[in-house]
């Protein structure tokens, strides 16, 4: 249990594929622009990640070193084949506007990158676990940059939420800044990598402040030492 | 050796039965979803539409009694575009044609152009565009009215020459900061103004397609 905790934060945060690794950046820069578009991208790479972790590591053992890698992009391929045919048919509007993002969810290389690294080596829970951690690590980078860019950019908050809650979400939609004129930089690419490096720079002074208790201690105990 | 090729051989025959699990998975995954796709893709054109031709002013089924034509004089390219034609009683009320302005500022403008039966502009829809946000993207019936302003005019109102954009000496206003997209976007709807004129004979003929 301890174990697959260690994973599940491992992915969220310790290595998240956004902000650590550095990975996907395509889908995240350019699907960013709303909380909507961005959750909707992260939870269906979320789902091809739990699937293609799922099948490489049940087959791990059956696949040999030489043409695991092919086999690894079949899956994966067709995961997201039959990801994108179900999304245009039961979530057409929402498809329209992930557009070429979702197939291009094959071309995320944290994908692949978590079938070798991960899902190869281990049993099926860790590397569900694996993939559910990795994956709402990446969701979690899309919906915080969504969220910038979209109060930003045009001064709302989860606009269009109906395309993934259905017509009662229709009044979802928070107006953050009233009468806004928006701010065109917020919504174009340039935005989305100015925003990224703000959160990863926000990431990393975290990352310092929880890591410093732990220096103190180590301080105290030498002190103690030479005392 | 013959171990080698007996490796070579299990590889090939792993890699073909993935292919083929990956193929039904693909294959089951379409056949429970292509009718409901289709009726999207229906559904989607139908609802663009009726905002054009409400439904009250004709009585037949606008997608089945639509055309694929082509007219590489006046639209100087030989691509296809539909026109939903729009009868009632058997008699031509309105057309609304497809056409794409290919000289957008990022790429082709799909434009939905809805033309009354006197050959006066019912209403121009831009159905798909990669225009820049907050600048091109006006032409979008949720950023601004402007499409609107295609209501009512004809080739007679205003005058050929004065189907441009303001800074080009016509009538239509151009965007801060953008003047190419209304560029294009005012010159493929004077193109399909001048397509219905020279066609508007063929296309009334309700050949077969009147109650389909």
């Amino acid at each position: 249990m301890d174990n697959y905790r260690k994973i599940f934060k491992n992915g969220l945060w310790e290595n998240n594929q956004a902000f650590v690794a550095l990975l996907g950046l395509c889908p995240l820069l350019a699907v960013s622009n709303t909380v909507i578009n961005g959750l909707a991208l992260g939870l269906a790479t979320t789902l091809t990640l739990i699937l293609s972790n799922a099948i490489v590591s049940l087959i791990r053992h059956q696949v040999g070193n030489e043409i695991r890698l092919p086999v690894f992009v079949l899956i994966i391929a067709s995961i997201v084949t039959a990801i994108e045919l179900t999304m245009n048919a039961y979530f057409f509007e929402l498809y329209l506007i992930l557009g070429i993002f979702i197939p291009l969810i094959v071309t995320n290389c944290s994908i692949i990158g978590r079938a070798e690294a991960f899902a190869s080596k281990n049993p099926i829970g860790a590397s569900c676990i694996d993939g559910l951690g990795m994956g709402l690590g990446f969701t979690s980078a899309l919906v915080i940059l969504g969220a910038m860019r979209e109060i930003l950019g045009s001064g709302t908050l989860f606009a269009n939420a109906h395309l993934i809650f259905g017509a009662a979400a229709k009044d979802m939609t928070i107006t953050v800044i009233g009468n806004y004129e928006g701010f065109l930089l917020a919504i174009l690419p340039p935005g989305a990598f100015i925003g990224l490096g703000l959160l990863i720079a926000l990431k990393n002074v975290l990352d310092k402040r929880l890591a410093k208790p732990a220096f103190q201690t180590v301080n105290l105990s030498l002190d103690a030492k030479k005392a | 050796m013959a171990d080698n090729k007996k490796l070579m051989l299990r590889a090939g025959l792993v890699l073909g039965l993935f292919s083929l699990i990956g193929i039904g998975l693909v294959s089951l995954t379409h056949t429970l979803t292509h009718e409901k796709i289709e009726e999207n893709e229906r559904l989607f054109v139908l609802k663009n539409l009726r905002e054009l031709v409400p439904e009250n002013l004709h009585d037949n089924d606008l997608l089945a009694s639509s055309l694929q034509v082509s007219a590489p004089k006046i639209f100087a390219n030989d691509k296809k575009l539909t026109v939903y034609r729009a009868f009632k009683n058997k008699r031509l009320v309105a057309v609304i044609a497809s056409p794409t302005a290919p000289d957008g500022y990022n790429g082709s403008i799909k434009l939905l152009v809805a033309i009354k039966e006197n050959g006066e502009l019912i209403g121009v829809r831009a159905v798909l565009h990669h225009e820049t946000p907050g600048l091109g993207d006006a032409i979008d019936t949720n950023k601004s009215d402007w499409v609107h302003s295609f209501s009512g005019l004809s080739l007679q109102n205003p005058k050929p020459k004065s189907w441009r954009v303001k800074r080009d000496g016509g009538v239509f206003d151009q965007f801060t900061g953008a003047t190419i997209t209304p560029r294009a976007v005012v010159k493929t709807v004077l193109k399909t103004l001048q397509y219905y004129q020279a066609n508007k004979e063929t296309l009334a003929q309700t050949t077969r397609a009147t109650n389909g």
